[in-house]
């Protein structure tokens, strides 16, 4: 029996994501003594996953499937559980992943659990725990199916190096590629660049507490010296201050970085709902009501126009050392 | 054309939660259920595409008499007519297994519009399930839809950093979010809507049996954060340490 997670690209490249899972298959494949494959499509560096424990890369050099498609990765992905004796799979909380997630679940006939944050329990039933009610409660999840899916949440894991001696074999598998003229790509957004909220390790994020767009140049300044990614809360995404792709919350994105520092924003609970996945949350507000200091690691009282400001030339002060 | 929109009725967003019975059920006294805010657009997108080319748009939902209430609010903000599958949606599968046995008997939706996501359970599977199970397209995490023709559709997808175009065909299911509609062109019951629902509708059919995959054994809530360090604002070297030392971070 293996272990097989569903290795994502990014730029070609083996993504942070497929670290994570594969750091999770392999802390649990060392509990049960399996091993762990992944099984991916252009992966230029698919070596790199034996790093992190991985025993096997299967590479799919198919140049159709180096574009995603939920309904082709979903069968590959299947194909390689199948051909490889997989009965757990693993797959990531990216857009891509959650959108094949349940269709690769229908081909399995697995019992599918999202959001999972905790290696299966030591028992003889199979149970992980998932976040639910948006982070406000944890779910104990038993799976009854002999075959099972886990989606695991973002940043629940940490890229733990345990390097083994792996293999790369190629996969050609049984893919319908119709499916690519089912759904024709016409166009593609995306900003480039920039650091993708989702897979941000720190976020700054700002709120009406602004008071107008003109005033982001000292939050996208504050990006830049930490290497972050910008957000935003809702209202701010409303009045189109900022572009909807950086409302995080209940409604919008839910990230989990390990730093999130929010300016100007009150707190509201869908706010937090997004959130308060963030191993570390700072505030800085004017107001020391704001219900954000209840949630928050670390907060600063004041101005955000003087806070800020001062924030960037400490870091970057701090950088030079 | 005919529109199956379905309905997750799910726990007001400000609710606080908490759970009974030895930890092993959610607490819904004094909880208000709301329509699954992420389905809220695509409701809405339903009801402008009903207006603008004539649609018929039924509401379904797996649930028990309690969500009756949210029903009838869908009711009132545009669908003409609702289903309810009388059954505790115990899990995503069993859930997805009803929802498809409904579409196979009927046959004849060109678009079903559901949310990307619960905000109860946060599985983000049951559309992508009822799609493995009827073989129907499926397009996740639409943030745009346009009708080209009869057949053809555009729908706008939310990838990692930006949007993917996605031109495919009806019938069609998508799990619709933010961007699908404005946020201020969301509809909301008004007095006639409320009346006219009252006459509208509600068939309640029996569940068809289905096995679960997953179960809840217990709940418990995340573990309370401790108290908050307060960083004098002219001592922001202090803020500095704490995040390179304490919480390494930078
Ligand atoms: C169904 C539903 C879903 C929602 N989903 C989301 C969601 O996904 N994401 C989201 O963010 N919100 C969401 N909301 C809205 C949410 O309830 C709040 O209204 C919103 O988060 C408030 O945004 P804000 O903190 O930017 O603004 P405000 O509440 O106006 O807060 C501004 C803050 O800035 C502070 N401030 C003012 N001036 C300064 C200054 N000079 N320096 C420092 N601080 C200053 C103020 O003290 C205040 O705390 C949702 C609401 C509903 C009903
Ligand atoms: N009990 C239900 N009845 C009808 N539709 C549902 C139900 N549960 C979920 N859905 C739909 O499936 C979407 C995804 O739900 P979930 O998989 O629970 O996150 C929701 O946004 C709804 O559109």
């Amino acid at each position: 029996m293996y272990i097989l997670i569903y290795a994502e690209s990014q730029n070609g490249k083996v993504a942070k994501s497929a670290k994570e899972l594969a750091s999770y298959a392999k802390a649990y494949a060392d509990k049960t003594g399996q091993e762990v494959f992944a099984v991916g499509a252009g992966l230029e560096d698919a070596g790199e996953l034996f790093k992190y424990g991985v025993n096997k890369v299967l590479t799919v050099e198919n140049e159709t499937l180096k574009q995603f498609n939920a309904f082709a990765h979903a069968q590959m992905v299947a194909d390689a559980a199948k051909k490889n004796d997989a009965n757990l799979v693993l797959i990531s909380s990216s857009n891509d992943a959650v959108y094949m997630g349940p269709v690769l679940a229908d081909l399995l006939d697995a019992g599918y659990v999202s959001q999972v944050i905790s290696l299966p329990e030591e028992s003889d039933t199979f149970i992980v725990k998932r976040k639910v009610f948006s982070n406000k409660g944890i779910a104990y999840t038993e799976v009854l199916t002999d075959n099972k899916l886990l989606r695991i949440a973002k940043n629940s894991f940490e890229v733990i190096e345990k390097p083994v001696e792996g293999t790369l074999e190629k996969f050609e598998p049984e893919v319908d590629l119709s499916v690519y003229d089912e759904y024709k790509v016409v166009k593609v957004d995306k900003a480039t660049g920039k650091i993708s909220l989702s897979d941000a390790d720190i976020v700054v994020s700002a709120g009406r507490g602004l008071k107008g767009p003109e005033n982001w140049g000292m939050i996208e300044e504050l990006a830049d010296v930490l290497g972050a990614a910008t957000a935003c809360s809702k209202p701010v995404a409303d009045l189109g201050w900022r572009p909807h792709q950086e409302h995080v919350g209940q409604t919008g994105k839910q990230i989990a970085p390990n730093l999130y520092i929010a300016v100007g924003i009150s707190g509201a609970i869908q706010h937090l709902a997004g959130v308060n996945g963030s191993k570390n949350m700072v505030v800085i507000n004017n107001d020391p009501e704001a219900p954000f200091f209840k949630a928050a690691d670390y907060g600063v009282v004041g101005d955000a126009f003087e806070v800020v400001p001062k924030l960037i030339e400490k870091i970057k002060a701090f950088k030079k050392q | 054309m005919k529109i199956l929109f379905l309905m997750s009725s799910v726990p007001d967003t400000t609710s606080k939660i908490n759970f009974t019975d030895n930890d092993t059920k959610f607490d819904e006294s004094g909880i208000q259920f709301v329509i699954n805010p992420h389905d809220e657009f695509g409701l809405t997108k339903a009801v402008q595409i009903k207006e603008k080319n004539g649609a018929e748009i039924t509401v379904l939902n797996v649930g028990t008499a309690k969500t009756e209430p949210v029903i009838r609010k869908v009711l009132a903000i545009g669908a003409d007519k609702a289903v309810r599958i009388d059954a505790e949606p115990l899990d995503s599968y069993f859930t997805a297994v009803q929802i498809a046995d409904y579409i196979k008997k009927h046959n004849d939706f060109d678009l079903i519009i559901a949310g990307k996501e619960s905000l109860d359970y946060n599985g983000a599977m049951v559309h992508g399930l009822v799609a493995g199970m009827t073989g129907l397209k499926f397009v996740n995490a639409v943030m745009g839809l346009e009708l080209k023709d009869d057949k053809t559709v555009e729908v706008a997808r939310e990838i990692d950093g930006g949007k993917e175009y996605i031109e495919t065909t009806l019938p069609l299911i998508i799990g619709g979010q933010k961007g699908l509609v404005k946020e201020e062109e969301l509809r909301i019951p008004n007095m006639r809507g409320i009346m006219m629902a009252r006459k509208k509708p509600l068939e309640v059919l029996p569940p068809v049996d289905a096995p679960v995959r997953t179960k809840i054994d217990k709940y418990e809530k995340p573990a309370p954060k401790g108290a908050i360090k307060l960083v004098d604002k002219d001592n922001l070297d202090e803020l500095i340490d704490l995040l390179h030392n304490e919480a390494k971070v930078i």
